[in-house]
């Protein structure tokens, strides 16, 4: 099982967890559990989520491996100028 | 990935002329503008004089029947787009249904000369139906403001908002009631900032190509020409394999050339001419319909103990994007407290839509103003607590360990090390006169990396040609070059750096989000990896040994040790001369989505002095402290940090976006809109820290967009000590200052 | 609308040109003459961008009239190398990388040139209101003014 951290606005579609625990081990099954159990996640993740796993964030990077003590916090797609 | 910066950099960290310096100093280099094509028509774009209003029907017969005139086009000529977030932007490079701001396009025309087409606008009629219209944060989040567009909200966000509000988001953690229950001084403020612009010298200017056979060429001015190939087939209704997008110089784009505006229009009509079209804005078309900033209207509450150590953090942010939903107020609030490490912290807020010119990326987007009113209260209690400002950030800084205050922990980060070195310098301790103040404060970007593809071609005589995918907007092609020579072991001067077009290269992200030396750099040090393999195979089998008996130093084959056999070492050039003897040409690749770009920090003083009778505020000296990870080229590390600083101060003093209550922007020209000028600036210091990023292999870390954040709050905390009271609003224009003052 | 004969001076060449009679000199050096060194970026005078001097007086190129220059002078960036051998300013240019996306250099080295030719020994304040015509988004300033003193210095020195 692993840890993940919501943050504050998305609560609403957890049921205000602001941690969710879900049987995944690496970043695209993050993504899919989340959305398969949290139905609500889905209008974010329409705009676009990265994951920071242990402090580092990826984007799109589907099969980057999650320990089950790794600390994945879920966020926006980062974009830059 | 291993960090192997450990080495000692013979290239890397050197001061090396830039590839193109001389092509940019004897007026040779090919910018937007620039290029020309036989029988080449000039496109002009007619644009909205109303900031809100239905387009009832548009006439072009009379337009079409100008002599000279080959092409008319409206939002007609476009395919319906793939996404929303595209059809936001083929709708804001042509409005549909409605005009959404003042300079909108609503038509297009392309003409055998300027005159011509000029001509030619005047002659179509647009019957308009002028709708009410709302350009300020604080009226369009009101629930009878009028509607800029329907059924924009996010499906999760809160029913009951004022329909312009498009999202809403909190980010943060911990108990806040708590926190500023244990605080000696709470202070809440409430803030605003002013839009601003990008401000690149060089207009947005294009020539598209496109023959009967839909096959396309485009040449324009952006920081992503694979990203304007993507738009401009999905609304053209194109292949992207038979669109090529040419990326030319670029003059300038800090974020506001990672989309498009005239590109499409310009294919558009040249698939209606027959004939190539360039399209170039004017500067009154750049302030109208491209790039500026968000505007914000922000609250930001700070509780803090006697001893200086923040107890609680909240802010509210309130940003408008212009036209359409935009993204930006999530960076914000990830960033506003991104400085601290705190037990109780939350950001909260929103994006509204108003009828103003779609929001572009801008350096570090939605940053800037999200950290200037944190660390305008910072400053405020550390006044009020007489308390020494730097050692109030020291005692709360984020450091390896915290739990940052948008979710993750962070890893190796430069903010103590940057803070220390502010402290140790003599410009924190220099005396001040009369009228004059010290300001001060953090900056935070999170840098990334993303999609990059690197080409790397061993030439016959041994030197070696990099193909990227990245416009060079501040001399990315000499630390590309540099980083190619490092790893090789051979001169700077033997590698040559080009930038592909979209049919030469795989995929490349756009030139953002301070990306290019840390992503392209890693690509690039990874295929001369990869090349140097494939060279000690080559000698491998020339020597008949094992191809791991080969090893690769200076720029030489060499036999791994004394087992492996006595060979005298092969250079470079010896194997590329053979090349074609012992295998085939000899290339390295690498493609990565990479990751681990690894977050940035700076902090920025500034002395000043205001004039008391006139408000106007003189800066005496300035210095930017920033950790680089490992400056590859220290010259354009120093630049984009002084360049940063200057487009702060700017933003801080005097750019903003005017609209009267007409809706009309008034002030869209360079005279108006004010940027710095050299005589208004005193020398920039620039002190490079190097706390190597674990994230790349020479420890790099971007530093292109951080140094935009520190100077608004580091000017407002300046001037609010300069005149023993607190400033609330950007920008600090002299007038706003004198009121201030007389109170 | 007729167009108007020109007989100019460009950087030393005798050249002939039509142009309409609201044709900037800006637009007939870019658009029919091939001269793109100079850039618009305002068209307004506000920027600098296209700077060139007209009997050796530093203008703004989209406020000349091509049909003022008529019988003039006039030099541009495409003229400031000596063949092969860069002006002492646009080797400073480089040698202190004061430029980043070079879009304004040649406005600034355009000034810097009839700066120094008015006054060989300008202090960094003078330098920095003489420049203050000429905008410049990346750099701000500071390796630009660095690169006219240097080369001032070394000029006066030759």
């Amino acid at each position: 099982m692993v840890q993940v951290v919501v943050w504050g606005s998305l609560r609403a579609a957890t049921n205000g967890a602001a941690t969710v625990e879900i049987e995944a081990s690496n970043f695209k099954e993050v993504l899919a559990q989340l959305e398969h159990r949290y139905p609500g996640l889905k209008p974010q993740f329409e705009r676009g989520v990265s994951l920071a796993i242990d402090g580092t964030i990826y984007r799109d990077a589907w099969f980057t491996p999650i320990k089950p003590d790794s600390e994945v916090v879920l966020m926006p797609l980062m974009v830059g100028g | 990935m291993a960090l192997d910066n450990k080495r000692d950099f013979k290239i890397v960290g050197t001061r090396v002329p830039r590839p193109d310096g001389v092509d940019k100093v004897t007026g040779r280099a090919q910018f937007g503008a620039d290029k020309t094509a036989p029988g080449m028509l000039i496109g002009q774009i007619l644009r909205s004089p109303h900031a809100h209003a239905r387009i009832i029907s548009i006439d072009t017969s009379a337009a079409e029947a100008l002599n000279g005139v080959k092409a008319v086009i409206t939002s007609a000529d476009f395919d319906k787009a793939s996404s929303a977030g595209n059809q936001d932007a083929l709708d804001n490079c042509m409005a549909r249904g409605k005009a959404l701001y003042d300079g909108h396009a609503v038509a297009a025309v392309a003409a055998i000369s300027a005159t011509v087409a000029k001509q030619a606008l005047k002659l179509i009629k647009v019957d308009y139906e002028v709708l009410p219209h709302v350009t300020e944060v604080e009226d369009a989040i009101k629930t009878d403001a009028p509607i800029v567009q329907e059924g924009r909200q996010a499906a999760d966000t809160p029913a009951g908002l004022s329909q312009n509000i498009t999202h809403q988001m909190s980010f943060g953690h911990g108990d806040l009631d708590a926190g500023f229950a244990k605080a000696d001084l709470v202070i809440e403020r409430s803030f605003k900032t002013a839009a601003t612009h990008q401000g690149y010298i060089e207009p947005h200017a294009c020539l598209a190509t496109m023959g009967p056979d839909g096959k396309a060429d485009l040449w324009c001015c952006t920081q992503g020409q694979y990203f304007v190939r993507e738009l401009c087939a999905d609304f053209l209704g194109m292949e992207t394999s038979q669109l090529r997008v040419t990326a030319s110089e670029i003059g300038g784009g800090f974020g506001g050339k990672t989309t498009v505006f005239i590109e499409p229009v310009a294919l558009a009509l040249s698939r209606k001419a027959g004939k190539p079209v360039k399209i170039t804005m004017t500067r009154d078309e750049v302030f109208k319909a491209t790039g500026p900033t968000i505007s914000s209207y922000s609250d930001v509450k700070i509780g803090m103990t006697k001893d200086g150590r923040i107890t609680a953090a909240h802010a509210l942010l309130r940003y408008q994007g212009g036209a359409f939903p935009c993204g930006t107020i999530e960076f914000g609030l990830m960033s506003a407290f991104a400085a601290y490490d705190l037990d109780a912290v939350q950001a909260e807020g929103f994006n509204v839509m108003t009828n103003r010119p779609r929001q572009a990326a801008y350096r570090a987007p939605g940053a800037p103003v999200a950290i200037y009113p944190v660390e305008s209260v910072v400053d405020e209690l550390c006044q009020q607590l007489d308390l020494d400002p730097l050692d109030v950030r020291l005692k709360n800084a984020a450091r390896k360990g915290t739990k940052s205050s948008y979710g993750p922990t962070f890893d190796e980060i430069g903010l103590v090390a940057t803070l220390e070195a502010a402290k140790a310098h003599p410009h924190y301790t220099a005396p001040l006169g009369p009228n004059q103040g010290r300001g001060l404060s953090c900056g935070f970007w999170f840098n990334f990396g993303g999609n990059t593809c690197v080409s790397l071609n061993l030439n016959a005589d041994g030197t070696v040609g990099i193909i990227e995918g990245n416009p060079d907007i501040g001399g990315s092609r000499a630390s590309i070059s540099q980083m190619a020579a490092e790893e090789l072991g051979i001169p700077y001067e033997h590698v040559r750096t080009i930038i592909a077009d979209t049919s030469s290269l795989g995929y490349n992200d756009i030139t953002d989000g301070s990306r290019v030396t840390f992503a392209v750099g890693l690509a690039t040090i990874k295929a001369a990896r990869d090349a140097i393999q494939k060279m000690c195979a080559r000698v491998a089998k020339l020597w008949d040994i094992d191809e791991d008996a080969v090893i690769w130093e200076d720029g030489f084959a060499k036999p791994a040790g004394p087992n492996a056999g006595a060979f005298e070492p092969m250079s470079i050039a010896e194997i590329a001369a053979i090349a074609n003897s012992t295998g085939g040409p000899i290339a390295g690749h690498h493609e990565v989505n990479a990751n681990g770009a690894g977050v940035s920090f700076g902090v920025h003083l500034v002395d000043l002095e205001i004039d008391p009778e006139t408000g106007f505020t003189t800066i005496l000296r300035y210095t930017v402290f920033q950790d680089a990870g490992k400056a590859v080229n220290p010259d354009y590390v120093e630049g984009q940090m002084q360049g940063g600083a200057v487009q702060g101060i700017g933003w801080a003093l005097n750019e903003e976006y005017i609209y009267g209550d007409d809706g009309l922007l008034q002030n869209p020209g360079f005279l108006d809109y004010r940027i710095p000028v050299a005589s208004d600036l005193p020398p920039i210091e620039a002190v490079i820290l190097e706390i190597p990023n674990p994230g790349h292999p020479y420890g790099v870390r971007g530093v292109g967009e951080t140094p935009i954040v520190p100077p608004l709050a580091a000017l407002s905390n300046g001037v609010s000590r300069a005149i023993g009271k607190r400033m609330f609003e950007l920008p600090m224009s002299p007038p706003k200052i004198l009121k201030t003052i007389k109170g | 609308m007729s167009n108007i004969h020109v007989t100019t001076t460009l950087n030393g060449d005798q050249v002939e040109y039509l142009c309409e009679p609201q044709e900037t000199l800006l637009d007939v050096m870019r658009d029919r003459l091939d001269m793109t060194g100079a850039k618009e970026g305002c068209g307004s005078g506000d920027c600098g961008a296209c700077s060139v001097t007209m009997n050796g007086r530093l203008v703004c190129s989209c406020l000349v009239l091509a049909a003022e220059a008529e019988g003039q002078e006039v030099e541009t960036i495409e003229g400031m190398a000596d063949g092969e051998t860069l002006h002492p300013l646009q080797q400073k240019f480089l040698d202190h990388a004061a430029l980043q996306c070079g879009i304004c250099t040649p406005g600034f080295l355009v000034a810097a040139k009839a700066l120094l030719a008015k006054n060989p020994d300008p202090t960094e304040t003078e330098v920095r209101y003489w420049l203050a015509g000429n905008l410049c988004r990346c750099t701000g300033y500071d390796k630009i003014i660095n690169a006219v003193m240097d080369a001032a210095a070394e000029m006066r020195g030759a």
